[in-house]
């Protein structure tokens, strides 16, 4: 461009949404642990009721901490702004709240988080909003489940547990041309190493307790809009594009235009669901943005070494990684994720002749010294769970299978230790499966 | 609110109000490459405190019919065409950078029906560089990253938007893109070459705001503050902390400005 230049990833990642606390000098981003702002007087307080001017009422619909994260998430991906939430739970339900009645439909992958599916198969249908669930691996699956009153086409960048990458750019022209949003769960691969809108999708949330926080040490959601689908084109969405009485009569498209979702998301959404996030909250998953640059490369640098290992491992029988060339979507990969798939992934360890996978599956959990087992993913350490002697521990094999989970399937999240000493730690621990499974 | 002018659709934004003859009015006129929603605060403001709001939608924006106007002159009279759809006589015009400019012709040309101007980022001549208005014309992307970083103050390139959880440049990209192609350089056409300001200023009679970001890289405060001194008794604010999308990255400060200026 001949003109002037945007700021970079990484400046903004350091920078966005905030400028130096005008009252104090603050460098850092204040925690304004506060419930309420005080008005000016009586004029200011309603202006502010009635979306006359800007600014912060009580915590639970904005808060200054929390509006950093918020705009600095919707400048790392490109949208017109951001919502914060209690958690990436809170996000996927407000996204689907604010957009869908009793009695819509939404199309989504079936290669999943286990509490997205919970909540788009079981729960949400309590409340009359049934979910058609297709394999992601073509564009085509999803065009075929769309009813009349599908609302919302909705996958993750990349599945759980397989790791199927989304075709994004295809996916979303689906959508469109039904004239419907796609919206993606962008938890495993971050702004860093895929940028959704540019690739055509609509809305997007995190889970920001993984890799954007990156500490472990807060649940947290953010949510983000585009802001370039077209609800009054659509035709599809009253809920943004007639008049609401719940605010005013307001018809949220026509009141601001590209701010439409956002503006009932945040005045009816967290306003009556209350799912929001607390300023702390906010403050500490801003501390790891500001080093997801840094993070993300290491992430990727430790997993291919980790995957390098497994692969030639006689201990392990598959690894589940799209940057291995038999992955189903080894080329998509390298075309939508130039810069890495990521730091989750499967594997299978070897079970023996007798089928001791499960043995050998818990075995190798119990002889890991650097690796955390428990149930989480995206944390600067390396974690790691064996999904049946856990979270599907009451599965037959047969079950365990249709779920795209073996008896030995481990799924690990690599973190930032030395990568030498993490792959030491999975060959001891391999080593003692093999034990395991040649157990009578 | 659809009216009909010139046998096209036009949009104006009322803040969910109907047209009551009886109050007075404040028509509001976007910046090139804009619609109504960017005065949604200020906007909604008026419409809530006994004014007659339009916020409106020049042709091929927002949800007006196109195709574009070409010229400020011609934009002018279609604002005014547009007052007599809504059977209105008289108004109040606030416009923005370009908007600026057909409410400074509006009142020049239609003195008896304007009944004060208000100019947010205005600058005459309001001149567009050669690189600018060609990658415009090509529909460049490039030319909807200029009118987006250009458009707003440095800061903002790194945030901080009064609106909480908003993305300021994110907004403006998001407008920008629904635009139909040639509308942009269309309007920024129509500001470089527009000739009439300082004959237009001679004429003014109804009282005049003039309100300048002093971070303006669009239209810089030097050149709204020289236009200023052309305008017979213009009351000129100043803005610190804003760069030339005044309405969002000085929502308050703005719509104070403006309140003061209806008030007297």
């Amino acid at each position: 461009m001949a003109g002037p230049k945007y700021p970079g990833f990484d400046t903004l990642a350091l920078h966005a949404g905030q400028s130096p606390d005008p009252a104090t000098g603050s460098r850092a981003v204040p925690v304004y642990q506060t419930t309420s702002y005080v008005f000016r007087d009586s004029e200011h307080a309603a202006s502010l009721f009635n979306m006359e001017r800007a600014g912060h009422v009580y915590s639970r619909i904005s808060n200054p901490t929390v509006a950093v994260l918020e705009e600095r998430m919707a400048a790392l991906e490109g949208g017109v702004g951001a919502i914060a939430t209690a958690s990436g739970q809170a996000a996927l339900h407000l996204a689907v709240a604010t957009l869908m009645d009793a009695g819509s439909h939404i199309v989504a992958s079936n290669s999943l988080y286990g509490g997205s599916h919970n909540l788009l198969g079981f729960t949400m249908k309590r409340f009359g909003i049934e979910t058609t669930f297709v394999a992601p691996g073509t564009a085509e699956n999803f065009r075929k489940a769309i009813r009349p009153n599908t609302r919302l086409l909705f996958a993750e960048t990349l599945g759980n547990p397989g790791l199927e990458v989304l075709d994004v750019p295809a996916v979303a022209q689906v959508a469109h041309e039904a004239g419907l949003p796609l919206l993606v769960d962008a938890t495993f691969t971050t702004p860093y190493l895929m940028k959704p809108f540019e690739l055509g999708a609509d809305l997007l949330y995190h889970s920001a307790t993984k890799f954007l926080g990156g500490h472990g040490v807060a649940i947290g959601g953010v949510l983000v809009d585009s802001g370039r689908f077209d609800w009054e084109k659509s035709g599809k969405f009253p809920q943004l594009t007639a008049p609401y009485s719940g605010f005013h009569n307001m018809d949220f498209e026509e009141e601001s235009g590209t701010r439409a979702f956002l503006l009932r998301a945040r005045r009816e959404g967290l306003r009556d669901f209350g799912a929001c996030m607390a300023p702390m909250t906010a403050f500490q998953i801003l501390q790891g943005i500001e080093t997801l640059h840094l993070r993300m490369p290491r992430h990727v640098e430790n997993t291919r070494k980790v995957v390098q290992f497994l692969a030639g491992n006689p201990a392990v029988a598959k690894v589940v990684y799209p940057e291995l060339p038999a992955h189903p979507n080894h080329e998509l990969a390298k075309r939508l994720l130039p810069r890495g798939c990521g730091a989750v992934f499967t594997f299978d360890i070897q079970g023996g002749a007798d089928g001791n996978a499960r043995r050998a599956g818990a075995r190798f959990i119990e002889a890991l010294r650097v690796f955390s087992h428990l149930a989480n993913v995206g944390d600067a350490k390396s974690l790691v769970i064996h999904p049946a002697s856990t979270t599907h521990y009451r599965m037959t094999d047969e079950d365990l299978r249709k779920a795209g989970i073996g008896p030995g399937t481990v799924r690990l999240s690599i973190g930032l230790e030395d990568a030498g000493d993490l792959v030491e730690d999975l060959g001891r621990a391999l080593a003692a499966s093999q034990k395991a499974a040649s157990q009578k | 609110m659809n009216f009909t002018v010139d046998g096209r659709t036009a949009f104006a934004y009322t803040a969910a109000h109907a047209i009551d003859p009886a109050k007075p009015t404040v028509v509001f006129v976007h910046g090139a490459g804009l619609d109504h929603s960017v005065f949604g605060l200020q906007s909604r403001y008026f419409g809530y405190h006994g004014r007659n709001v339009l916020a409106l939608d020049l042709p091929a924006h927002g949800r007006s019919e196109g195709p574009p106007l070409a010229t400020v002159p011609e934009m002018a009279d279609w604002v005014m065409r547009l007052l007599d759809a809504a059977k209105l006589e008289k108004a109040a015009i606030v416009g923005h950078s370009m908007g600026s400019l057909i409410a400074l012709e509006c009142a020049a040309r239609h003195p008896r029906r304007v009944e004060r101007v208000a100019l947010l980022g205005v600058a005459y001549p309001m001149t567009v560089s050669e690189p600018f208005l060609q990658a415009a014309k090509a529909n460049l992307q490039d030319a909807y990253d200029m009118d987006t970083i250009w458009g707003h103050s440095a800061q903002a390139a790194l945030g901080a938007n009064p609106n909480p959880g908003m993305w300021m440049y994110g907004e403006s990209l998001a407008r920008l893109g629904r635009l139909g192609p040639g509308v942009l350089y269309n309007d920024l056409k129509a500001c470089h070459t527009y000739a009439g300001g300082e004959a237009a200023a001679a004429k003014l009679q109804c009282p005049v705001m003039i309100v300048l970001g002093r971070r303006d890289q669009m239209t810089p405060a030097k050149t709204g503050t020289a236009f200023a001194r052309t305008v017979p008794n213009a009351r000129l604010v100043q803005l610190e902390a804003s760069g030339h999308s005044l309405m969002t990255e000085a929502p308050d400060a703005t719509l104070d400005a403006l309140i003061e200026f209806f008030r007297n």
